[in-house]
């Protein structure tokens, strides 16, 4: 049997550190997942692996049965061209800690510019699409704003929006409320919660536990570049976690 | 034993501080300017009949469209070229990286003059022009060099070529300056390089590039003059050769000041408008902690 995501012994090295050390994980279509660990456990290395932002050093990573970032031909893996690596790119959304909004365009023009400039859609059929997904972050008010004029929660949640008008198969988050102000993180876990019911199959890097606890239905604690321990995310207690690595962490941030 | 008024802030007078020096100065520096003006333009050895009678001139105006198209055509090439330039710079390839930081250096360090005098002698350094195989393989047709160089054309290219050295770094550092979030962000979004280039990192490079492009605009109208050594008639060659003749000196440059100051004034204009356009839609986005 396979998942919908799976990634498997992937290892990933910067200048000789290892980051990634023979990462196992996999996600079941339209399973929510969080991602746990302490800073620097590498959490956003494997999601930008996912994504092909960073090039793995060994192992592969399959979403829906096709391989990413490699082909197989005549018995050898080559590496795709950045064409078709950015034709895989399509299907999976990613959501920045630092929102990452184009500063030049309105909001609108942020959730447009993808659908229609890279999969060629109607641009009249895009903007309605682009209204309502606004309007489903509580945003459509602010579709001529530029991000400089925007709170950070509300640009994070235009970065959800202009992710889901390109309909990916995947959602990835990279701790999405992290750089934001304490009062306007639930209105981004909101957005995020009410994604999960959606059915959509997400990739969350959080230290939001409560929510996690609350969304997902598993979650993966890694530190030091492994995976230590995966369970369902009901058990995400002190006295709920297996390993002591995992414990230890929860007690600090819970 | 006097008495302190207890005041209350919010009905008390409130007085600014007044800049008296402020004042002072700018009245200082007023009647200095126009005491400057006023030497200049009641100045007999200015001898403003004759700027007046020459500003007009044929050969003054033709000189001054020639001017204006050198300077015109090389900014332009120069910004193509430049973004060539820089894109080869920032690329992943070593060779494209080293080609791009020679051309830079050579056309930074050859000085202008030397290379224009060079352009328009190519034919010293190869006479003729020739199509054919390199490394000695058969030649299809060849023309003498001479031929084909006028010297407006020797101009164009001298110009063209430098500034694309100094216009590549200027772009280079704008293209440093959109933050690397703003291309991950397209990536991610299925975009290729070139589309994440053209839709994402240019516009806002081009909004910090664009003060030093003018800035340069305006350097390089003013160098152009240096086509006097290979007898291109531009605004000041122009000039020169009616001065030479009636040796009226002073008027005649005050003729070519004026044209430059009024080129200029246009250009600045310009960039005013432009980026005053641009101002509209706010550049930074506010990221990370101060969300
Ligand atoms: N581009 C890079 N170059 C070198 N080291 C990096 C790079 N990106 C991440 N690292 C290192 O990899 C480790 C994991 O980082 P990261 O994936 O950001 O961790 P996390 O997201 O879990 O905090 C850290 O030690 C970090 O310093
Ligand atoms: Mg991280």
């Amino acid at each position: 049997m396979s998942a919908f995501l799976e990634i498997t012994e992937v290892g990933k090295r910067f200048n000789g550190t290892t980051v990634l050390d023979d990462v196992n994980l996999t996600v079941d279509k339209g399973e929510t997942v969080v991602l746990l660990g302490p800073s620097g456990a590498g959490k956003s290395t494997l999601l930008r692996c996912v994504n092909m932002l960073e090039r793995i050093d060994g192992g592969r990573i399959v979403l829906d049965g096709e391989e990413l970032g490699w082909r197989e031909s005549n018995g050898v893996m080559r590496e795709l061209s950045g064409r078709a690596e950015a034709r895989q790119r399509q299907e999976i959304g990613m959501v920045f800690q630092s929102f990452n909004l184009f500063a030049h365009m309105t909001v609108l023009q942020n959730v447009v510019e993808a659908p229609v400039g890279v999969l060629r859609r109607p641009k009249r059929e895009v903007i309605e699409e682009a209204h309502e997904l606004l309007k489903q972050v509580g945003l459509d008010h602010k579709a001529d704003a530029y991000p400089a004029q925007l709170s950070g929660g509300q640009q994070q949640r235009v970065a959800i929006a202009r992710s889901l008008a390109m309909h990916p198969k995947l959602m990835l988050f990279d701790e999405p409320t992290s750089a934001l102000d304490p009062e306007l993180v639930s209105e981004v876990l909101d957005a995020i919660k009410h994604l999960a019911v959606t059915g959509i199959t997400m990739l969350v890097v959080t230290h939001e536990i409560g929510f996690a606890r609350e969304v997902s239905d598993r979650f993966v604690f890694m530190e030091n570049g492994r995976v230590v321990e995966t369970g369902l995310s009901r058990r995400l207690t002190v006295e709920g976690a297996e390993n002591a690595r995992t414990r230890d962490f929860l007690s600090k941030v819970l | 034993m006097t008495e302190h008024a207890i005041l209350d802030p919010a009905t008390a007078r409130h007085i600014p501080t007044r800049h008296v020096w402020r004042g002072v100065i700018a009245v200082v520096l007023l009647l200095a300017l126009l005491w400057f003006v006023q030497g200049l333009a009641f100045n007999q050895a200015l001898d403003w009949t004759t700027v007046w009678k020459y500003f007009l001139d044929y050969d003054v105006l033709a000189g001054l469209g020639r001017t204006v198209l050198i300077t015109a055509i090389s900014i332009v090439v120069a910004v193509v070229v430049g973004g060539l330039l820089a894109t080869m710079r920032l690329a992943e390839s070593r060779v494209l990286n080293a080609l791009s930081w020679v051309y830079v250096w050579f056309f930074r360090s050859v000085p202008l003059l030397v290379l224009l005098v060079l352009t328009f002698n190519l034919s010293l350094l190869w006479p003729h022009v020739s199509l054919g195989i390199p490394f000695g393989g058969p030649t299809f047709f060849s023309i003498p060099t001479q031929k084909l160089i006028d010297p407006l054309a020797a101009a164009i290219v001298t110009f063209s070529l430098q500034q694309a050295a100094y216009t590549s770094e200027v772009l280079r550092a704008s293209i440093l300056s959109v933050p690397l979030g703003q291309r991950e962000a397209a990536y991610a979004l299925g975009m290729t390089r070139a589309r994440t280039m053209m839709r994402v990192v240019f516009p806002q490079a081009f909004r910090v590039a664009l003060p030093p492009i003018a800035n340069d605009a305006i350097n390089l109208l003013k160098s152009t003059s240096l086509v006097a050594f290979i007898a291109v008639p531009d605004l000041m060659y122009s000039v020169q050769q009616i001065y030479s003749s009636n040796f009226r000196v002073v008027p005649l440059l005050i003729v070519a000041t004026l044209w430059y100051m009024i080129v200029v004034s246009v250009l600045s204009a310009g960039q005013y408008v432009v980026e005053r356009k641009l101002r509209n839609a706010p550049s930074r986005t506010r990221q990370g902690a101060s969300a």
